[in-house]
């Protein structure tokens, strides 16, 4: 079962190395992961998607809430009425004859972006949930992908939800 | 701007800003061993009057011996080492305090900040190395920041569950100067441990613990962290149940009480395991459920609802599924439930507990039996000797990890906490040397004796000569029986008797004690031994006592690994596998 960990924690060297250690030491996996400066830049939020059962969801949310430089930890919830989650992915995909056409007109279904042209290649730009991306790879793939990167998950909760540093 | 605060403050090095802050701290011994990038360090304590450093033959030595000094006096024990082979040599001292949750603070030198990840001479990324068996780490990047780190770094190793903090200084931190301001506030807001048990909770538990028809409780280390010895006995009084102690929790509840089970486990007493086993309603406080304890998981109380009291969130439900979970300090908790109890709401069956406590002493027949019996000293008798040579001086044990450590646990009836020091989570063969050393540099007046098998005492014996330097009168006693024991225990049972590199060799440790310089005795005979005991007790300095003894004695009872707790072997006759 797939679970989303926000984790607030200092914007300090060596946090990130913490939590990742403590992925792997405990045989636990990562899925993906993302970091960046929250909005007061001294500290970060570090989003973990994992899977595992409850007993091991709850280890890693205690053991991550032990480090001494995290500040909250959140399991968010998975029903998209209460969270919304996006991942980006920029696609270089085989463009030639025939499939370029196809190619725009499936960035056309998606409002996915071109950002780069070649004589041979387009670069797409997209950016949805996860059906969505996997949807878009899953279409694009028979035309021939040369390089796919994806940021990895990010998620905010919907209103009301507030998933913040009590202050 | 006022007068004073105009007036120029004097610069300091942050080696003189390092001694400053232990001085706030209050620390005024610690353990270490010199060299490359922290000699400015050692040039300020050439005329310190306020630190008294003791200097160690290998780094791992000191870190054991300030953990041996922090189990006495339940403050931080601290270790200064330099980089790279120094920095690295501490950590299974680092880890072991980890393990069995002891504040440390260690502070170990590093090269120039400007030299850090280009492989200097003895460079460690001792902060990498650290990350998975410390509570926290630091380097520190800016003079500014020293002050602050060290005083987050005792805070962190002292507060909720203790444990070690790993302090990184490079060496031009140390030589840059800055006006010295120690901190009065700390700001760690992601650091805030539960000290108050949730009231409902504690109710609810007690609640339980009245309804129970067969309850027990066990005391685990947690207990003598939170110094809530005296509250865990007024509780087991008043509700009139056994209790049973982890290896780390030896000492919390006296065994010479008519409630007292002795320790559980893999090695623990027959009734302790079975009274565990049999138990409706378990109380278990301060323990994090290891395997050495439970046995077969699947089948630990299964049928008996589990209340657990720890200050650690992640110790709870991680082995051992809990009904009725309560984070917070043992002591608060303990406390907030007796004065519960004291308001007259609660009551229990008397008659139904007397049945219990009945049904434990009918299972007290039940002894283990020796493997051995040809008249050859026996290694169970040697400790029993020693317990009731010391039993009414004011002692300390400390052990080595093994054979001898298990008997030491089964036979010395220790009374008072803080009285065994031993190496529970990590196991750490040669763990009980050093950390006698600090016992001992703790509390010098207390006779301080290391209990070592020949295999332990010869992984640090070459601190016998800090013993000799600082007249550290620890008195060594080697259960001596020429094999690795514990090993060839398991060998014995379960590997076909192949003893595989385990027979063992010793120096001559008369002889070896007669090149330190210090008193070395021989005992081959059971009337012997009272008598050495006597001279080692009497001798002004440190003492190895050499009991050579029966080589295939076994410690029982046993629980083989990975079986239920109730199926104890009590003697060799007994099948296992």
């Amino acid at each position: 079962m797939k679970h989303t960990i926000s984790v607030l924690v200092k914007n300090e060297a060596g946090i990130l190395s913490s939590v990742c250690d403590l992925f792997s030491t405990r045989g636990y996996n990562i899925e993906s992961l993302t970091v960046a400066a929250t909005v007061d830049t001294t500290f970060s939020r570090i989003t973990i998607v994992t899977t595992g059962d409850d007993v091991v969801i709850e280890q890693i949310c205690k053991q991550l809430n032990r480090l001494i430089n995290t500040i909250k930890v959140v399991e968010l919830p998975k029903s998209a009425d209460k969270c919304i989650d996006r991942e980006l992915i920029l696609c270089k995909v085989t463009a030639k004859d025939e499939a370029r056409s196809e190619i725009l007109r499936i960035a056309e279904i998606f409002g996915a972006k071109i950002i780069d042209v070649s004589p041979d290649t387009y670069t797409l730009e997209y950016s949805g949930d996860n059906r969505q991306v996997l949807a878009i790879i899953t279409l694009l793939r028979p035309l021939g992908i040369k390089e796919l990167v994806r940021s990895g998950l990010v998620a905010i909760t919907r209103e009301n939800q507030f998933v913040n540093l009590n202050k | 701007m006022s007068a004073e605060s105009t007036v120029r403050i004097e610069k300091m090095t942050g080696a003189r800003m390092f001694l400053e802050c232990l001085r706030k701290e209050g620390v005024d011994k610690i353990f270490g061993y010199p060299g490359g990038v922290i000699l400015h360090i050692y040039d300020e304590l050439y005329n310190c009057d306020f630190i008294k450093h003791y200097l160690v033959r290998h780094e791992q030595a000191a870190v054991h011996a300030a953990e041996g000094y922090a189990r006495i006096t339940g403050k931080p024990g601290v270790v200064l080492v330099t980089s790279g082979p120094g920095a690295c040599n501490t950590i299974t001292g680092i880890a072991n305090a980890y393990y069995d949750s002891y504040p440390l603070v260690v502070f170990t030198g590093q090269v120039d900040t400007r030299l850090i990840g280009n492989d200097a001479f003895q460079e460690s990324d001792i902060v990498g190395i650290t990350r998975t068996c410390c509570k926290h780490n630091y380097l520190v990047k800016s003079i500014a920041d020293l002050p602050r780190v060290i005083k987050e770094s005792f805070h962190i190793a002292r507060t909720g569950k203790p444990g070690p903090v790993v302090v990184s200084l490079p060496k031009d931190i140390l030589t840059s100067r800055m006006e010295f301001e120690y901190p009065e506030k700390l700001n760690l807001p992601g650091y805030n441990p539960t000290y108050e048990g949730h009231p409902i909770q504690c109710r609810k538990a007690l609640k339980l613990l009245c309804e129970a028809q067969r309850p027990v409780i066990i005391s685990g280390g947690g207990i003598i962290h939170s110094e809530a010895w005296m509250e865990i006995r007024e509780l087991a009084k008043k509700l009139n149940i056994p209790v049973a102690t982890t290896l780390m929790g030896i000492g919390t509840y006296p065994q010479d009480d008519k409630l007292s089970l002795g320790m559980l486990g893999m090695h623990g007493n027959y009734w302790a395991n079975l009274a565990v086993s049999n138990c409706d309603v378990l109380f278990a406080v301060g323990t994090r459920f290891n395997d050495r304890i439970t046995g077969c998981l699947k089948r630990f109380c299964k049928d008996a609802q589990v209340i657990h009291v720890d200050i650690d969130p992640c110790s709870i439900s991680k082995n051992v599924h809990v009904d009725i979970p309560i984070v917070g300090d043992a002591k608060n908790v303990l406390n907030l439930m007796l004065h519960e109890y004291n308001t007259g709401k609660y009551s229990y069956d008397y008659n139904m507990r007397e049945l219990w406590v009945k049904q434990i002493e009918s299972w007290k027949l039940n002894k283990a039996i020796r493997a051995v019996e040809n008249g050859i000293m026996s290694p169970q008798t040697v400790i029993e000797h020693i317990y009731n040579k010391t039993k009414n001086m004011d002692t300390i044990i400390a052990t080595e990890v093994g054979q001898h450590q298990m008997w030491t646990a089964q036979l010395y009836k220790f009374n008072k906490p803080r009285q065994l020091i031993t190496s529970g989570g990590l196991g750490t063969m040669g763990f009980g040397f050093p950390a006698a050393i600090g016992a001992q540099i703790a509390s010098p007046e207390k006779l301080v004796f290391n209990i070592a098998g020949d295999g332990s005492i010869q992984m640090n014996i070459q601190e016998l000569m800090t013993c000799v330097d600082y007249k550290i009168p620890v008195k060594i006693a080697v259960i001596n029986n020429g094999y690795l024991g514990m090993v060839r225990q398991w060998q014995e049972k379960m590997f076909n008797k192949h003893y595989s590199q385990t027979p063992i060799t010793s120096p001559d440790y008369v002889k070896l004690a007669e090149a330190y310089g210090i008193l070395g005795l021989r005992i081959t005979k059971d009337d012997e031994i009272d008598a050495a005991l006597d001279k080692a007790i009497a001798y002004n300095g440190p003492v190895i006592m050499d009991f050579v003894v029966e080589p295939f004695e076994m410690v029982y009872p046993w629980v083989l690994a990975g079986k239920p707790l109730n199926e104890v072997l009590l003697s060799n006759l007994e099948k296992g596998e």
